[in-house]
């Protein structure tokens, strides 16, 4: 068996056998399952019924007030607006909505109060108000002699459609199931680096403060421990997502069908009801277009490049972390030189998600898809929204150059790291590391 | 017979200083040569460019007569001065794996492992974890690794410290052992007494310089004092001191004796040592008569100092 392929043995063994990572893998898909069916338990709870009472002294509005699902209003013209008040502030009801007598319909464009102990949410307000402008325009539609309904019957609804250049039609949702995909990409990669890249610089740091290093690279080049112990850790990484998707995919399964709700799909297709308005054998035609459409997305391509952005990234971040891992003795020490290499990785998740969303093609987000560092992430979050393939050669070219580099650089600062012991290096004695 | 290692005017610097300056070396072959120099000497520096951890700004290295080179890692054993290994890993385990990271095949790492588990009665460790077991016991293992392999260099930096007094013996009598079989190992250290019992040859390092090399016993010839501690037993002491004056220079001395003598170091300058007996021989019994021989110790500081 060859040296690399020894030392990447022993590195996944050693990481794989660790209880924490056992722990970590079988339980975090079941917190987050938990964590999925509280919330969805939660949501679907019915929020404590509203009472609302209405004082309506012109007559005009109350019947605007359709009591609902969270909000009860009752119509208490008859009673003392006094009295009303008393009992919001002695908490029978949550709410009063005070509309005085008037003769001018245009006054009450200012004149309907709210009374309450707390403020009312956005929702809430954005709805009464709706409700008490509708009925003034009615009004003064009528007044002018038009009758409302006509109107009503004269509203258009327009439907944009979306079509290729290439010809083929599309969904307007796909967009979001883009930036979906392209996230979830970014996501995993940032995610991967971070939980693997550290425990790359951990292993680093573990073998120096066993003081086994000496020993082992005078059998091995420390490239090849290098090397071996980014590849190792990266499989027992991969293979820690892949238990993590099996077994929350499960649990999500097991979960759904015990407590006989669909983790999404109520709550979205109630929205979906509300929103549109539309029969549901409409929206059952809409999500096998969104189906079709993810389908015709170019996948195979979408997740090749995934692999090779995700391997360039996770190699390129692993041997800064183990660089950082061999300069230094302990943990707490690794704070100063953690950040630089954190900083492009927030940066390219920030340009992702704010630049790319809205912009896919646009200058930051395509800058930002070439530059080795963010690369991974923002390049991945574009993929799905069509990029010419000259930009995706070339940044794949860049990255894997840069890639050799700072590897070169990395192993340089952890031959000699790994051997220092004692007080932690400033950046110039690391400069000085390379000249070494 | 052909060196088992050369090294040729060998220089390494650091940004700011020079670890090794123009060393060269010459360890023959099956013998004990010991590494001397205080800390910070460029020891270290020396042994890590023999097992190509670092490497030198210039010079050669010679190993049986072949610039050293990747294959070599497989002939050479090293036991460095921080010396640890995988607390979580078990014993059995890891000492394959740092077998095989050396070269060996599967079935010659087990076999070897056999041999030395047997041979230092370890046998029942090997499915306990390094962290189960106590620092000496552990020290087993470090040694068990680093010769496992039959390499024929040895390097062990500082072999002995903290190695309690039953281990340090154990593998003091291993080492002699290894040394029959024909190994050749080298010994660095600043602990002399290790150094005056087991080396044939010793190199003296200091500021990165070498100060000092060859056999033990030639190294100490050439600093030989000349010094002898005598005891004689006798009536007049006066006129013995007196004739002894006329002829040497001399001091009161005392060492272990059943003897109730007079107990004198007297440097016999250009004399040859049977002038003095003879006179002391003239003038009572002599009881003691023997060469004051410097110790590695004395030599070290002396050249150190200087």
């Amino acid at each position: 068996m060859s040296i690399l392929s020894l030392i990447v043995k022993r590195e996944f063994i050693a990481k794989v056998r660790n209880k924490s990572f056992i722990i970590m893998t079988f339980v975090s898909p079941l917190f987050f399952v938990a964590l999925a069916v509280v919330i969805g338990y939660l949501s679907s709870l019915k929020a404590d019924v509203k009472q609302i009472a209405v004082h309506d002294e012109s007559g005009w509005f109350v019947s605007q007030f359709e009591s609902d699902e969270i909000y009860n209003y009752q119509d208490l013209s008859a009673v003392d607006v006094k009295m009303l008040k008393e009992n919001v502030l002695e908490e029978k009801y949550n709410g009063l909505i005070y509309i005085p007598q008037s003769d001018d319909i245009k006054e009450y464009e200012n004149k309907v109060t709210y009374i309450s102990n707390d403020s009312p949410s956005l929702g809430f307000v954005t709805q009464i108000e709706s409700l008490i402008a509708g009925k003034i325009t009615h009004v003064n539609l009528e007044n002018k002699g038009i009758d409302a309904k006509q109107i009503e019957e004269a509203q258009a609804k327009v439907n944009l459609n979306l079509e290729k250049a290439s010809g083929e039609s599309t969904v307007k949702g796909l967009n979001e199931i883009k930036i979906l995909i392209g996230s979830l990409f970014g996501y995993c990669i940032m995610m991967f680096i971070i939980i693997y890249g550290s425990m790359v610089m951990r292993s680093v740091i573990e073998e120096k403060t066993n003081r086994i290093i000496e020993v082992i690279i005078s059998s091995v080049k420390p490239f090849q421990l290098m090397m071996g112990k980014i590849i190792g850790t990266s499989i027992a990484g991969l293979l820690q997502f892949i238990i993590w998707g099996v077994v929350g995919g499960v649990l999500l399964f097991i979960a759904s069908s015990v407590l006989g709700m669909n983790a999404s799909s109520p709550a979205v297709s109630a929205e979906m009801l509300q929103q549109n308005g539309e029969a549901s054998a409409q929206i059952i035609s809409e999500v096998q277009n969104y189906v079709g459409e993810i389908l015709s997305l170019p996948l195979a391509s979408l997740f090749t490049y995934f692999l090779i952005f995700f391997i360039g990234g996770y190699f390129l971040y692993s041997s800064l972390y183990a660089a950082i891992g061999a300069a230094v003795d302990n943990e707490t020490d690794t704070q100063q030189f953690l950040f630089p290499v954190m900083l492009p990785l927030m940066l390219g998740v920030y340009i992702g998600f704010v630049t790319v969303i809205n912009d896919p093609h646009g200058t930051i987000a395509t800058v930002f898809s070439m530059i080795p560092f963010t690369s991974p992430i923002v390049m991945l979050m574009r993929l799905p929204f069509g990029v010419p393939i000259w930009q995706v050669l070339l940044s794949i070219t860049l990255l894997f150059g840069t890639f050799i580099m700072v590897v070169w650089f990395a192993s340089k600062i952890y031959r000699i790291g790994i051997l220092m012991y004692g007080k932690r290096p400033s950046w110039k004695e690391l400069y000085k590391w390379l000249k070494y | 017979m052909q060196p088992i290692l050369e090294v040729k005017d060998v220089l390494k610097k650091y940004s700011d200083k020079i670890a090794l300056d123009h060393v060269s070396l010459t360890i023959p072959k099956g013998t004990i040569y010991g590494l001397l120099g205080p800390n910070g000497a460029g020891k270290t520096s020396l042994i890590r460019i023999i097992n190509q951890i670092t490497y030198p700004d210039s010079g050669q290295i010679l190993l049986d007569g072949e610039t050293l080179n990747l294959h070599h890692i497989r002939d050479i054993g090293y036991m460095p001065e921080e010396r640890g290994l995988y607390k979580t890993m078990k014993v059995g385990e890891q000492a394959m794996y740092l077998a095989q990271l050396k070269g060996l095949s599967k079935a010659e790492a087990k076999k070897q492992l056999d041999y030395w588990f047997d041979k230092l009665d370890i046998k029942g460790w090997w499915n306990k974890k390094i962290q189960e077991l106590s620092k000496g016991m552990a020290q087993k293992i470090q040694f068990v690794v680093t010769v496992l392999h039959q390499p024929k260099l040895l390097i062990f930096d500082e072999p002995f410290s903290g190695f309690d007094p039953v281990n340090a013996n154990l593998i003091k009598d291993e080492i002699l052992e290894l040394k029959e079989k024909g190994a050749t190992i080298i010994f660095s250290t600043h602990r002399m007494e290790s150094v005056e019992e087991m080396c044939d040859y010793i190199a003296l390092i200091n500021k990165s310089q070498k100060l000092i090399e060859g056999k033990l016993v030639d190294v100490k010839r050439e600093f030989r004092t000349n010094l002898y501690q005598v005891g004689v037993l006798t009536d007049d002491i006066q006129r013995l001191m007196v004739q002894l004056s006329q002829k040497f220079k001399m001091e009161q001395t005392s060492f272990k004796s059943l003897n109730n003598e007079l107990q004198l170091e007297i440097d016999l300058g250009s004399a040859m040592p049977n002038e003095l007996l003879h006179l002391l021989s003239a003038n009572g019994q002599v009881t003691h008569f023997m060469e004051k021989l410097p110790t590695v110790n004395d030599i070290f500081i002396q050249t150190v100092s200087k």
